[in-house]
């Protein structure tokens, strides 16, 4: 290697700018000074207004869900009477169990012969406590003939009596409930024959006319039926539609208009979509009427557009960067798109399927048109059975005028709060999850 | 070939009559791809007017120009990567080996295994090291068995020269490397499926000088294996590690030479003008 060209093929080297002392000057003058505490005062006063904004949110909330803990915590309590109750072989052949307890409770009222005065008594049992005490024998053959301490329940009247739903300084002609009731109320108190437990009769029963046997569990098995079904079609169907939309469909007329339609469907009322399922599933296809099936298909329909423009969003935030590479080394469309795109957009659909989920979940209006707004007794156990869901169960029971059903609505509106919120930490647990992979 | 000593700012070149033997040779050479009147329209626009272009096997053939002229988007029709944007239509013939790529008979997916690509800004998977490199041979079934696996990650690594950096942490995402770490990593992911080209967009332009460095002298080294283009807006780079220059502007290819040629020997007065640095 001799005679060595050289060449110089980079000598671009910007020169420097002079900083120029009049700009320099204005920077210290007293105007540019009064500029700069008028910026930060304005700074200050933005951020008190966003805080007082946080504050006002929160107040706000607090007031709401205090007001629904305060009207609600109660129903979580039921009341609960002791009866030493003598199973009689002849009377439980007949199946006669409110002859029995009524015997036991009159025995703690020996003073009491008239008739007005045991049907008073009679009254302070619930309708219900007949079943109770049927299960138990059938539960426990042995029981029958022997004299056994029981809990049943008391009727919902005595219920909110024991937690103070009643002003006891009232004259009874006000107070909707007779001095006799309080006075044998405050009999069995005395004696430590009232007593309050945990209502699990809420949680596991279905609907009733009586507030003491009523529960949200048939709406609650509803709500789980009703967002299978729209689990089951919308997730799929949705974000299928999504990625065929953002990472396949060529961009023309068609898609742009499938696009606007998308964001349309989204906004359309949900009552809408009530009437769309009144018209096709139980109009057209016959489907039957009340059935979790039908309002899932209903809220399927609901939440799609929910799902594929969360998921569109998700997808799109996908780097392109990533895709390249994977194309770049030779992955089909499709690999690149389950094996790259789809895992990084997985996030944000969890959280937008999830929210549409929410939605489902606490909807009402078109639930209504499709017949789950029945009364129903028997927890369903299929698809077609007749169902409701836990909102139209809170819409139904607000309707009801006893003081039993008003806080009973209260404690359904926790426990729908409670699962939403539920719901909410799964999306954010699952997410971390989806996040910690990489 | 070590890493350059300092800041290159001044090119090294033998003697004419050396250099003239030598065009005569390179011209000879094989030719691994061939480019004969490439158009490439976006929309309504036209970036590329009829390129002609030979690259030869074993070799490092450097795109330079001004921005825009259409380096990219030749690189791009090389392994059809244009396909993937909506609106681009490629005219005119290229081909590997004699097999025109846009042709019936090619899959694009499989050409884009055979003419592998690195990009401008480092864009490993958010993954591990290790998944990053093995992708390409699971999906293209290019290793059975673990083993094997593992052998065909540990050699890619090693030939992108990175394996001594990383190979207590092969679990570890390969984001979480530094900038120069991750283009080596795709550059190892890139040669983990065996391609027979390599392209290279501008892939030292989002690094420090001393990343700068390992990746020329990787270049340098792969080239005994793979036929490599490569973009770039650095002309000491190009002079560095290609054995050809392609100079491009406004969408045509002003001319194609040995680098040295390119450099000293101008042919084109648009070209003298962009090498010294009039623009660009
Ligand atoms: N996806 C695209 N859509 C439309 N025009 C593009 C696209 N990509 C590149 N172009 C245009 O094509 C021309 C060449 O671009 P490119 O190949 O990226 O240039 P270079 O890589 O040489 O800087 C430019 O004018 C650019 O604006
Ligand atoms: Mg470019």
């Amino acid at each position: 290697m001799t005679d060595l060209v050289e060449q110089d093929v980079a000598a671009v080297t910007p020169s420097p700018s002079p900083s120029s002392s009049p700009a320099k000057s204005r920077l210290r003058s007293e105007a540019f000074a009064r500029r700069l505490r008028a910026r930060h005062a304005a700074e200050r006063r933005f951020r008190l207004a966003g805080a007082a904004a946080v504050a006002l949110a929160a107040l706000i909330l607090v007031l709401l869900l205090g007001s629904i803990v305060a009207k609600g915590a109660s129903a979580f309590l039921e009341t609960r009477i002791r009866l030493e109750v003598t199973l009689d072989p002849a009377e439980v052949a007949d199946r006669n169990y409110t002859a029995l307890l009524r015997r036991a409770l009159y025995a703690q009222f020996p003073q009491v012969t008239d008739r007005a005065g045991r049907r008073v008594l009679n009254d302070l049992l619930s309708s219900g406590a007949p079943y109770e005490l049927e299960a138990m024998v059938a539960r426990d053959p042995a029981l029958v003939g022997t004299t056994r301490t029981v809990w049943v329940r008391a009727d919902d009247q005595i219920d909110q009596l024991v937690k103070g739903g009643y002003r006891r300084d009232l004259p009874e002609s006000e107070r909707g409930l007779s001095d006799a009731k309080v006075a044998a109320t405050d009999a069995l108190l005395a004696s430590g024959a009232l007593a309050q437990g945990f209502n699990t009769t809420l949680f596991t029963a279905g609907d009733s006319r009586e507030p003491e046997q009523a529960g949200i569990g048939g709406a609650i098995v509803g709500s789980l039926l009703t967002l299978l079904v729209t689990m089951a079609l919308s997730v799929p169907v949705g974000i299928s539609a999504a990625v065929y939309l953002e990472e396949f469909a060529p961009k023309n007329r068609w898609t742009d208009l499938i696009e606007v339609n998308i964001n349309n469907l989204a906004a359309v009322p949900s009552i809408i979509f009530g009437l769309l399922g009144l018209a096709v599933f139980l109009g057209f296809f016959g489907m039957p009427r009340s059935a979790p099936l039908v309002g899932g298909l209903v809220m399927a329909l609901m939440t799609l557009p929910v799902i594929i423009i969360a998921s569109r969003v998700a997808l799109k935030a996908v780097p392109p960067s990533i895709r390249e590479a994977a194309l770049g080394i030779g992955a089909s469309p499709l690999q690149t798109v389950l094996h790259h795109v789809l895992p990084l957009a997985m996030p944000g659909i969890l959280t937008g399927t999830i929210i549409g989920m929410a939605r489902a979940l606490g909807e009402t209006a078109p639930l209504l048109m499709i017949g789950m707004v029945a009364f129903i007794v028997d927890i369903p156990h299929g698809l077609t059975d007749s169902a409701t869901v836990l909102p139209v169960q809170i819409y139904m029971w607000a309707d009801s005028p006893e003081r039993a059903f008003t806080e009973r609505t209260s404690a359904a509106i926790l426990i729908l709060l409670g699962v939403l919120i539920l719901l909410n930490g799964a999306a954010v647990i699952l997410r971390k999850i989806f996040e910690r992979r990489w | 070939m070590s890493i350059k000593s300092g800041i290159p700012g001044q090119l090294k070149l033998r003697p004419r009559a050396d250099r003239q033997t030598d065009r005569a040779a390179a011209a000879a050479l094989p030719a691994k791809m061939t480019a004969r009147g490439v158009k490439v329209f976006y929309g309504a626009k036209q970036a590329l007017k009829g390129i002609d272009l030979d690259i030869q096997e074993n070799r490092v053939l450097a795109l330079i120009g001004p921005s825009g002229c259409g380096k990219s988007t030749f690189l791009r029709c090389l392994n059809r990567m244009n396909d993937t944007i909506e609106g681009c239509r490629v005219e005119g013939r290229i081909a590997l080996d004699g097999e025109d790529v846009y042709g019936k008979a090619v899959d694009a997916v499989q050409l884009r295994a055979r003419v592998g690509m690195v990009f401008q800004k480092p864009n490993p998977f958010p993954k591990s090291i290790y998944d990053n490199v093995a992708y390409g041979p699971r999906i293209h079934g290019l290793a059975s068995g673990r083993d094997e696996l593992d052998e065909v990650v540990q050699t890619s690594l090693k030939r992108a020269g990175l394996w001594a950096e990383v190979k207590d942490r092969l679990r570890e995402p390969g984001t979480s490397l530094s900038g120069g770490q991750q283009q080596r990593l795709c550059i190892a992911r890139a040669i983990a499926v065996s391609p027979e080209v390599i392209l290279m967009d501008e892939p030292c332009s989002a690094l420090d000088p001393i990343a700068t460095a390992h990746i020329e002298e990787l270049i340098d080294e792969l080239r005994a294996n793979y036929t490599i283009v490569i973009v770039t807006h650095n002309m000491q780079q190009a002079a560095r590690v290609s054995q050809r220059t392609a100079f491009f502007h406004l969408g045509e290819m002003v001319e194609c030479d040995d680098t040295e040629e390119i450099f000293t020997n101008p042919r084109d007065e648009r070209t003298q003008g962009y090498i010294t640095g009039r623009y660009g």
